[in-house]
């Protein structure tokens, strides 16, 4: 098979002209090219109309500046197949490998570009009559749209319009879908839920805030308000943490899905004044070896998942230029239908303030990309479930990233904020929610004609509605629009003066002077009724310590470290450019071969002694079985994985991202209500306060056979922490033969959701999660402690797998054999594999050990020690060469 | 003596300019980062610099190949004015995309194709600095350079990588893996004259001992790729 590009230009071009135009399009030394029609067998693949294609842009640039008179451009590719490949079979390959018809089309011989996607519009809004309609009819027209809103919501709808005496514009429909919808109202998480359990309890979003209140931290300086929570550890500098997920497009266009995640989540960092500085991804996808017949119909493989959605991480994190460093994948067969792309990102500014605008008189300025029918009703279609016609009907759903527009916009914005009395960014919603959310209490009065568009022929509320990739919002006051406008000049921007925040608490969206839309603020934002919900929950075993029978323990841990979700992620790290910006001072991977992973990465820019460490926590498959358990693990895990670096677990912060089913499910329901509760303790025996938080419900997946395929309960915890010295931070990199390796924590037969079980296969009775360890937050202070006075020579988190595999990790990373001599239980195989929270392998000088104990003023065991030779040698097992353990730990993400 | 004066050119989405003034403001430049579109409109901006620098990312997204939109901006509109501040003698280098551009511009031999294995990667590399070379950038220096590289684009390509030895203007190449298919390992090449350098791999990466990734091992600091920053601001200075 070949693959070529094709170029399509229009214009009245002669010989002389298109030889100008070869000599740049091809360059001798790398590819040849020609004019010609080709004659043979093939494929051609173009994008459809109205998606937006950056290379025709760059030639249309390319022509202008070769004096070549091009009137439209398009590109493609060409397929050609071998002999052996017949039509059908070319036709399929092209349909499920090469193409995504979501967004490309594609023909036998030539295809027919698109120069021109104009079309016409009427310009005007259309009239929805629901005034006197019965909830059944109401229920109707929110199918029929794609509303997404509950009876109740539409009845308010109704009782506003009724009371207005007017019938409601499709803009002001489709805005209050929007605005109140599951992604951007979490109304499920705003929600009064009464649960079967007796026990009152505020909204799942005021637990989450009473803790951050109560713990009262002194570096947090804005939570759960805006974009992004705002954190400062030291003098003026803060920091912003955002993560979110971007589930359903990335299901649907797995490379345009995850890549506008991820320039989604680097807009709310700008969108609250924060140059951003570092991405984060955690990634959860079916097994690759997923059998197609197993793939339901509609749904993409996972293999073509994952591949999509790393590329599309990749290429919008290398693009705008900022290291994606942490993160994680995992797979399930949970996510087969239903993959996760959770994307987070973290931004810094030196003397921020919360801006106090917009004001009346302020200016509603769009900055940025064009506006084009792309991303139409993302934040409907992300709180709807999923289906078989899914990929069909959601193609307008998809939005096309192009980071080198939002990296001009960080350029334009960043070190600018006096500039602007407000900001925000424009994701799902696109600008109806944006200026909506900043209207909230002023009003505004908005022209959509003013609002730059790729092509002609947008309705009204395509123009408001679109999720068109790369715009900002911002509120500015008259007397500074010129010098914005100038430093959008400057990097190539494009400023759009679209209208005035009034002052009068009314929203108007006008189309040629006439309004599509009159809402007061209040009503959008305050209008929607409080969604009652019933939870039923969760009653896992506690008191239940079954052990695991293992017969050739050496084998389980070789085949541990194969395990897709413990093997190494190098494949996908070293897509990720997480060198850029000389701040990554401990790298996702470490050692002497840089061929182990670390436990949390550090990020310090080169010339300033403090940083911040970055940990993740992820376990879904203990929230199976115990959602609270799983939650609270998933704190201590990314807490563990902070200090097990050099942070300091006093100055924790951290985010909440929850990937859930279908919450009006009462059982679904209540394993979030657990989880929230896991959570909100971890965070109060931690003092570690949540800043920020997203969720995302409803992932779920209803076959064509009617099955439906829910995500496990899957909970992503970022911690972000302060590290006092840049240049003291710890790794698992085993240092110096002799050395003790001391294991902290307690170790208890927990199995219950452990890698083991993912091997092995659960048994009947699974027994218990690993239960929280109130020692654990006085054990990670004296650490610190330990860290600070210079005693810790390596260190690594005990997680996935348990004690072996964290062993066998830090062999792995120094080249270095350890000798075990001690085991931690009775039982070897609740030794070696269980999963027991809060622990943690130290590598301790021998002259140092009794200093270490009294620092850490709690029971510490000697496993052994680090040795010269090539083994990890574990009591009663033959000896493991530690190149075998590499191997078996760096086997390809593929499974092969 | 006050410190040269070097420009560094970023265009739309260069995102390595940052790095790169830090590394010539550490090795005693004065860097000012400007970008192309400012630069065309402005070409009297050369006459002040000492040093010229284009710095890496993906300008114009790599759109129709790395490099090429930005390369033909820059000749359509200065050519002439970049041929003569390197006829001047005064240092230039291009790195990663910049690298690509300044081949495009033909201010350096050969292209850069897309690397052998077809991906973009990001990985530290050592890299081996030529003695026969006639580069200013990496004259005098005889440990070897640590450093990541971060392309998609990085495959040297030369029809005569023999006849590039011989005249000295292999600056650098591949101690480590070769990581991208190049020819003859080449890492970096140099014009005839040896004030321009093109290298794929990111020396702005490693200019304090801590960014090493054996740092903590106390291992780098003979490696900096500060090292070449220093020898092009010197060159400048004595401009």
């Amino acid at each position: 098979m070949t693959v070529a590009d094709i170029v399509f230009v229009e214009g009245e071009l002669d010989a002389d002209q298109l030889t100008r135009l070869q000599g740049f399009l091809v360059d001798p030394l790398l590819q040849t090219g020609s004019w010609n029609v080709p004659a043979g067998d093939g494929v051609e693949v173009t994008f459809l109309p109205g998606v937006t294609d950056t290379s025709a842009g760059a030639l249309l640039h390319a022509a202008e500046q070769l004096g070549v008179p091009v009137t439209a451009a398009a590109t493609g590719r060409r397929i050609e197949f071998g002999d052996d490949v017949d039509d059908e079979a070319a036709e399929r390959i092209v349909r499920r490998v090469v193409a995504n018809p979501v967004i490309e089309r594609w023909s036998a011989g030539t295809v027919e570009p698109t120069f021109h996607a104009e079309s016409t519009a009427t310009g005007v809004a259309e009239i929805v009559p629901i005034i006197g309609k019965s909830t059944d009819e109401l229920l109707t027209i929110g199918v029929e749209r794609a509303l997404a809103l509950d009876p109740e919501e539409l009845l308010a709808v109704q009782r506003h319009f009724t009371e207005a005496g007017r019938e409601p514009t499709d803009v002001e429909l489709e805005t209050l879908a929007q605005t109140w919808s599951e992604h951007c109202a979490h109304k499920t998480f705003r929600a009064v839920i009464s649960t079967d359990d007796g026990e009152d309890r505020p909204s799942l979003i005021a637990m989450l805030r009473n803790c951050t209140d109560a713990i009262d931290a002194p570096f947090v300086r804005s939570a759960f308000v805006g974009n992004a929570g705002i954190i400062g550890f030291e003098g003026d500098t803060t920091y912003a943490l955002k993560a979110e997920t971007h589930n359903h497009p990335s299901a649907v266009e797995p490379f345009g899905g995850a890549n506008t995640g991820v320039g989604g989540v680097i807009r709310d960092v700008l969108g609250i004044a924060h140059r951003p500085i570092a991405v984060t991804d955690i990634l959860c996808f079916g097994p690759p070896d997923t059998p197609l017949s197993e793939v339901p119909d509609g749904a993409l493989h996972p293999l073509r998942i994952r591949d999509g959605v790393i590329d599309g991480v990749a290429d919008y994190g290398n693009k705008i230029g900022l290291p994606t460093v942490a993160g994680a994948v995992l797979y399930d067969a949970g996510y087969t239908t239903n993959p996760l792309v959770f994307a987070g990102c973290i931004g810094v500014a030196e003397g921020w303030q919360l801006h106090d605008g917009p004001h009346p008189g302020d200016r509603v300025v769009v900055l940025g990309g064009r506006t084009g029918r792309d991303g139409i009703r993302g934040a409907t279609f992300s709180s709807l479930t999923m289906d078989a016609t899914t990929g069909e009907v959601a193609g307008a759903s998809v939005q096309i990233g192009d980071p080198i527009v939002e990296k001009l916009l960080i350029d334009v914005l960043a070190d600018a904020d006096d500039l602007y009395t407000q900001i925000t960014d424009c994701g799902a919603g696109g600008l109806s929610s944006a200026v909506g959310e900043m209207a909230e209490g002023v009003g505004a009065d908005v022209e959509l004609e003013l609002v730059p568009l790729k092509y002609a022929g947008l309705e009204p509320w395509e123009i408001w509605l679109s999720e068109a990739q790369e715009r900002m919002v911002v509120a500015v006051d008259p007397s500074k629009l010129a010098d914005l406008q100038d430093r959008c000049d400057y990097y190539g921007v494009e400023l759009a003066d679209i209208g005035e925040f009034t002052g009068d608490g009314v929203l108007t969206v006008r189309s040629g002077g006439t309004p599509v839309l009159e809402l007061t603020t209040d009503f959008l934002h305050d209008g929607r009724p409080q969604r009652q919900m019933t939870a039923a929950m969760p009653t896992p075993v506690r008191d239940a310590w079954i052990g695991r029978e293992v017969d050739d323990p050496r084998a389980t841990l070789l085949a541990l470290l194969s395990h897709l979700n413990i093997a190494s992620k190098a494949d996908t790290i070293h897509r990720y450019d997480h060198e850029i910006l000389g701040a990554t001072a401990v790298r996702p991977l470490v050692g002497a071969l840089a061929d182990a992973p670390a436990d949390g990465v550090v990020l310090a820019e080169p010339t300033d002694e403090v940083g911040i460490a970055i940990g993740i926590g992820v376990n879904p498959w203990w929230g199976l079985h115990d959602p609270e358990a799983m939650a609270y693990g998933a704190v201590d895990e990314a807490m563990r994985n902070v200090v097990a670096v050099g942070a300091d677990p006093d100055r924790v912060a951290l985010l909440d991202n929850f990937s859930w089913g279908d919450p009006r499910r009462e059982s679904t329901l209540g394993e979030l209500v657990a989880a929230v509760e896991g959570c909100c303790a971890a965070s109060m025996a931690y003092r570690a306060p949540f800043v920020s938080g997203k969720d995302s419900l409803n992932n779920e997946y209803t076959g064509a056979d009617g099955k439906r395929h829910a995500v496990p309960p899957t909970l992503v915890i970022t911690a972000v922490a302060h590290v006092p010295d840049a240049d003291v931070c710890v790794t698992p990199v085993l240092a110096q033969p002799g050395n003790a390796l001391v294991l902290l924590g307690t170790t208890q037969r927990e199995f219950a959701g452990s890698h083991l079980d993912l091997l092995l296969g659960e048994p009947d009775e699974v027994g218990t999660v690993p239960a929280p360890d109130p020692d654990a937050p006085v054990r990670y202070r004296n650490l610190h402690q330990a860290i600070l006075e210079g005693l810790v020579w390596s260190c690594h988190d005990v997680s996935e797998g348990g004690l072996a595999v964290a062993l066998a990790e830090m062999c792995i990373a120094g080249r270095f054999g350890a000798e075990i001599t001690d085991l931690p239980h009775d039982d070897l195989t609740t030794s070696l594999f269980s999963e027991s929270q809060s622990r943690l392998i130290v590598e301790v000088s021998p002259g140092d050990l009794d200093r270490f104990r009294d620092v850490m003023h709690e029971d510490v065991l000697v496993l052994g020690h680090v040795t010269e030779g090539d083994d990890l040698v574990l009591p009663g097992l033959d000896p493991l060469d530690v190149e075998d353990l590499a191997d078996a730990f760096s086997r390809t993400e593929d499974g092969s | 003596m006050s410190p040269p004066p070097a420009l560094v050119i970023a265009g739309p989405g260069t995102n390595r300019d940052r790095d790169l003034a830090l590394a010539l403001e550490l090795a005693g430049a004065d860097p000012t980062i400007v970008m192309s579109t400012e630069l065309v409109d402005h070409p009297e901006l050369l006459d002040d610099a000492k040093l010229l620098a284009v710095a890496g990312g993906f300008s114009y997204g790599d759109a129709l190949g790395a490099g090429r939109l930005l390369a033909l901006d820059l000749n359509v509109r200065i050519g002439d004015a970049l041929r003569e501040f390197v006829a001047s003698g005064r240092p230039v280098i291009g790195i990663c995309n910049g690298f690509q551009v300044l081949t495009r511009t033909k201010l350096l031999p050969g292209a850069l194709g897309h690397n052998a294995h077809g991906r973009f990667e990001c990985r530290w590399v050592v890299l081996e600095p030529q003695p026969r070379s006639r580069c200013l950038w990496t004259k005098g220096i005889e440990q070897p350079i640590h450093c990541p590289i971060a392309h998609g684009e990085g495959r040297y390509v030369h029809p005569d990588p023999d006849a590039l030895a011989e005249a000295g203007q292999i600056a650098l190449t591949y101690r480590s893996t070769n990581p991208n298919g190049s020819v003859a390992d080449i890492a970096g090449v140099c014009n005839a004259a040896g004030n321009v350098l093109g290298l794929m791999p990111h020396p702005e990466n490693f200019v304090v001992g801590r960014q090493h990734p054996h740092a903590r091992q106390g291992s780098g600091l003979d490696h900096l790729g500060l090292r070449l920053f220093q020898n092009g601001v010197a060159a400048a200075a004595e401009m």
